[in-house]
């Protein structure tokens, strides 16, 4: 099926804030090459349950797009026609399941040795959209807080490596009391400023108290899902003729009530971060079994996604490597933890959460720290402080805070 | 800093990771900058070319000159560093054009030829293999070529589909995570830790067809009992461990001229956790350097043995936005497509670094040069310092 063939029937079947944006735009969808429409409706598809910031983004492209000229439009899209699909492809129904047909593209580009020519194209769009519709900037510099190395007794070998060059490392913060503190900092900075997922705690471990203003998303409370998804993943696994892609598939399209995450008239449900948490544990590698790649993913994700104002993640001891088989396997069993792997990862966590948070609009005025949980060792980095440097300053979390921020 | 990923020039990134990789050499290792001009003294080699011997090493899952080559990530593989590099000749842009998944890309660099066949799927390379080659051409026996690989997904690499090659031509495999659990009929706890499934997939296997090494042929040909396989197993720490100790045993018992490991260690980086994919960095460095010391030391290797080591491919770079860093191997991007290869052995200079571009397909064409056979459907082309 072509993009000029779509008509507004065959929308019946997305959700009613998504298909009242497609009709607005079905002139512009009509007109875009079959290689690059399936993946937008990938996005629209969803789009009653993504958050602000992607609504927003979404309107603006289908704004933007719908304001181009046939020659503009022919310009903007010519990498992408020049894309050659296979003939399932062609006849694949991507209306209705859009995320299938881009999962079979994708498998499709490398074979067909045409990934090279669809990043291109995917980057020229990027970057020709970016100039019609300059990002935003957030109403306040966005924060970012990582904590590291919780249970991890005493370790000597260098932390922060890959930050420090860009911030300032204090060796003498005053660690009493300092999750209370920074949790304080950001429950402060989410009622000054509140905004629909605007501020977020992620916990690699169990949640410590925050105020409801905090969106969050923690490893000890998805426990029930993860279960869940493991047990299915074995039974289907287990079935005649399942294969990758089938089960990558059939992931794509859990709910969250498949994993037992809400029920049907929990009216206090949040559907959009149900979904987001689903995804986290079904696209995500490794969520399921770590929890120290739980929370850099969430991290990656809620960044990317929700692009909050503020964002503290908090890493937590993941559990040994065991085989492959026996992680999947779901048995619960005591686990047995891997405390400095898991600072290790942690820090490395905490390098990506920076860079991730430095993808989005304002980011020469976003501030970060990282702090080696229970210790004296922090780094900070924002417009105030000098890069590079160290500080044997005497201070606590809430005055470090203060003066990165 | 804005780090927003921007749209580059391919071959010019290439170079510039090559580069660094060659300054990063010649600071830490003592390397000098190759010539093309220059000729290896292979045809000088006072081997015969019916007694030379091949080892190729690939690793499943690359990893990143920040986690290796880069002077942070140059404690990680201090073996290679210290001992192998010195003696080797050095690669520092092998660049793989095709699919970025394991067994595919394992299949592409023993064909010669970007492979296109499922990296899911129990299927036998399209083109026929460097194996075939070598056996049909100079009429070698099946116990003269053999693959050690590392999961269920390999066991057809050793033979083609191709219809001029194929059925009876191809290497033998062992699977020795396979071979383990038929040891151990699947129920031995104290060898879970050997047992690790590919990474790539780790809720799928696919079943087993092909050419495998059966448990029963063990004792036959290795001369290992399975109590004693069994025994050892319980000193070794990782399934690359197992293959190592299956390759040494297969080199005393059955010494093969053309001999292929694909170890996988690396690739537990998929789970995302950062400390295990330094430490399967660490554990595959020093396996090279016991590779490398065990050819030295079995007389019919010794003197005769060209070792090739190169990743499948690299992971993805921290700077891209599609994927997610040292993780996976998704975006294609320049970091994940381009890797090395280090070669030592008579006749192959040492502590030479080369820094211009060359195919993963130029492998088998080379090894082709080497050994007297005629690859003529793989794509590549000999690497001239080589030969």
């Amino acid at each position: 099926m072509l993009p000029r063939d779509l008509k507004l029937e065959q929308f019946a079947g997305y959700p009613p804030e998504a298909r009242k944006l497609v009709t607005n735009y079905l002139g512009v969808l009509q007109q875009l090459p079959p290689s690059f429409a399936p993946g937008l409706l990938r996005e629209l598809i969803d789009y009653d349950f993504k958050f602000p910031a992607e609504r927003k983004a979404r309107e603006k492209e289908l704004a933007s797009l719908s304001a181009l000229s046939a020659g503009q439009l022919k310009e903007w899209f010519r990498g992408f026609a020049e894309i050659r699909l296979s003939a399932p492809l062609e006849d694949f129904d991507w209306v209705k399941s859009p995320a299938q047909f881009v999962e079979q593209l994708s498998a499709h580009l490398w074979s067909s040795h045409q990934l090279d020519a669809f990043r291109k194209a995917s980057n020229d769009y990027a970057d020709r959209l970016r100039a019609a519709v300059p990002p935003e900037l957030p109403p306040i510099p966005r924060l970012g807080i990582t904590v590291i190395g919780q249970g991890v007794e005493s370790y000597d070998e260098l932390l922060f490596h890959r930050l420090r060059p860009h911030g300032a490392y204090f060796s003498r913060v005053k660690p009493e009391d300092g999750l209370r503190r920074l949790l304080d900092s950001v429950a402060a900075r989410a009622q000054a400023h509140p905004a629909p997922y605007g501020h977020w705690y992620i916990d690699g471990g169990e949640e410590a108290d925050h105020v409801p203003a905090l969106t969050c998303v923690s490893y000890k409370a998805l426990e029930p899902a993860r279960t869940a998804l493991l047990h299915r993943i074995q039974t289907e696994s287990a079935r005649p003729g399942m294969g990758p892609e089938a089960l990558r598939t059939l992931l794509a399209q859990m709910r969250p009530a498949d994993l037992g995450m809400n029920k049907v008239d929990d009216k206090s449900t949040d559907e959009v971060l149900n979904r987001f948490e689903v995804s986290l544990l079904t696209e995500g590698s490794g969520t399921q079994i770590f929890s120290t790649s739980f929370a850099q993913w969430a991290a990656r994700e809620a960044l990317r996604r929700a692009q909050p104002l503020t964002l503290l993640v908090r890493f937590a001891p993941r559990q040994r490597q065991k085989p492959m088989n026996e992680l999947l396997s779901a048995v619960a069993a005591r686990p047995e933890f891997d405390f400095v792997g898991s600072l290790i990862d942690a820090d490395m966590g905490a390098y990506y959460n920076w860079l991730n948070q430095q993808r989005l609009p304002g980011a020469e005025q976003s501030s970060f720290l990282v702090w080696f949980e229970g210790h004296g060792q922090a780094l900070a980095i924002g417009p105030s402080m000098p890069r590079g440097t160290e500080s044997t300053s005497v201070a606590d979390l809430g005055q470090l805070l203060a003066w990165t921020v | 800093m804005n780090l927003r990923s921007r749209p580059y020039n391919h071959s010019e990134l290439a170079k510039r990771l090559a580069r660094t990789r060659r300054d990063f050499l010649r600071d830490a290792a003592g390397l000098t900058l190759g010539s093309t001009l220059l000729r290896s003294p292979w045809a000088r080699a006072a081997v015969s070319p019916s007694k030379k011997k091949v080892v190729v090493v690939t690793f499943g899952g690359g990893a990143r000159d920040q986690e290796t080559f880069a002077p942070e990530g140059q404690a990680n593989i201090p073996h290679l560093m210290r001992d192998l590099i010195p003696q080797s000749t050095f690669f520092t842009q092998v660049v793989n054009r095709g699919i970025l998944g394991h067994y595919v890309a394992t299949a592409s660099l023993a064909t010669g030829v970007y492979e296109t066949i499922n990296n899911f799927a129990s299927l036998p390379p399209q083109s026929p293999t460097v194996f075939e080659y070598f056996r049909k051409d100079l009429k070698r026996p099946s116990s003269d070529a053999w693959v050690v690989a590392p999961s269920n997904g390999f066991n057809r690499i050793g033979e083609s589909s191709h219809r001029s090659y194929g059925a009876g031509l191809g290497a033998r495999v062992i699977l020795p995570k396979h071979l383990l659990t038929a040891a151990t009929s699947g129920r031995a706890s104290e060898y879970q830790h050997l047992l690790r499934d590919n990474y790539e997939t780790p809720f799928y296997a696919p079943q087993l067809e092909g050419n495998e090494f059966e448990l029963q042929q063990l004792e036959l040909m290795l001369k290992l009992s399975v109590e004693d396989f069994k025994n050892h197993a319980q000193t070794l720490s990782s399934p690359d461990e197992l293959s190592l100790y299956i390759v040494r045993q297969l080199m005393r018992q059955v010494a093969p001229s053309l001999l292929w490991i694909t170890m996988h260690d690396i690739d537990i980086a998929h789970a995302g956790a950062y400390s295990l994919y330094i430490e399967g960095i660490r554990r595959s460095d020093r396996l090279c350097s016991d590779l490398w010391k065990t050819i030295q030391n079995e007389p019919e290797y010794a003197g005769k043995t060209t070792l090739f080591i190169l990743p499948d491919f690299g992971r993805d770079s921290d700077e891209d936005a599609g994927g997610n860093g040292f993780q996976h191997h998704r975006t294609g991007d320049v970091l994940s497509r381009t890797t090395w290869m280090l070669v030592a052995g008579p006749g192959i200079r040492e502590g030479v670094v080369f820094d211009r571009a060359m195919d993963s397909t130029d492998l088998v064409p080379t090894l082709g040069t080497m050994l007297g056979f005629s690859p003529s459907f793989a794509k590549g082309k000999p690497i001239g310092e080589l030969l």
